[in-house]
């Protein structure tokens, strides 16, 4: 009896350390890109959820979309909508980098890093753009 | 007291993994325009009012990008958190939370394209 192991296989096994050990690594502009790629993909599908409650309310009526639309309008609605803006763009930009690695293009340890900024840059320079014209047009 | 087959049914390849990789090019590619129009046709609006929303909502094109657009957004996002739960969810929850994400979708995805005909339709 006393030669059983104490704890249970199944206990080791969740133990055991998973790969990829991220916390081990330096952070790089290709990791990040990588994991913001996946975060930011998880942050729009929240803003998914808001689009259609957007479309129900403007279905319902002036009533329901009012509310809804004040919600937006409001400073933390703007700060929120800024931020699934960005989101979006980065996860544009990124997506499209990935599109056009699926066709064998840009693998290049120096292409990496170019096509790696020009997605940070853009991202920052369109969310920045969206919400220039956006507001101006609102006055 | 489990047979060889047991072990390993469910480890390994699914044979489903190009279906999954081509469905989410696909719909990458049509989130592009569609999103870019999306987005492009909120900012024409911003500052607009409930006439003006759904005045742009239901003309025929407006319609018909916006249900295609919702059918492309879910699917995309039903097949990205699949591969999140698949990636970081080992316990029971895990079936629970691919059967969540997807019902999900879909309901999201209906509920969306109902607005969109109602609003079409309405008079």
């Amino acid at each position: 009896m006393d030669s059983k192991p104490s704890i249970s296989d199944e206990t080791v096994a969740r133990r055991r350390p998973r790969s990829p050990n991220i916390q081990i690594y330096r952070p790089q502009l290709t990791s990040v890109l990588s994991i913001a790629n996946r975060v930011t993909g998880v942050v729009l599908s929240l803003g998914a959820v808001g689009l259609v409650i957007w479309l129900t309310a403007a279905s319902m009526g002036p009533r329901a979309y009012g509310a809804v639309h004040s919600v937006g309008a409001s400073w933390g609605g703007r700060i929120v909508l800024f931020g699934f803006t960005f989101a979006f763009f980065l996860h544009l930009c990124g997506g499209i980098r990935h599109l056009v690695w699926d066709t064998v293009h840009g693998f290049e340890l120096r292409a990496i890093y170019i096509s790696g900024w020009a997605v940070v840059a853009g991202s920052v320079a369109l969310t920045v753009a969206a919400w220039t014209v956006g507001l101006l047009l609102a006055g | 007291m489990r047979s060889p087959l047991a072990r390993a049914e469910g480890l390994g390849s699914a044979k489903g993994g190009v279906k999954h990789w081509w469905a989410e090019r696909v719909s990458a590619v049509a989130l592009v325009p569609l999103t870019v129009w999306f987005l492009g046709s909120v900012i024409a609006h911003a500052g607009g009012d409930y006439d003006a929303a759904v005045t742009w909502l239901r003309t025929p094109l407006a319609s018909l990008a916006m249900i295609v657009l919702l059918l492309a957004l879910f699917h995309h996002t039903a097949l990205g958190l699949q591969v999140v739960i698949e990636d970081y969810v080992h316990s029971d929850a895990k079936f629970a939370a691919l059967f969540a994400v997807r019902l999900g979708c879909l309901a999201l995805a209906s509920a969306g394209i109902v607005a969109t005909l109602r609003i079409t339709f309405s008079r």
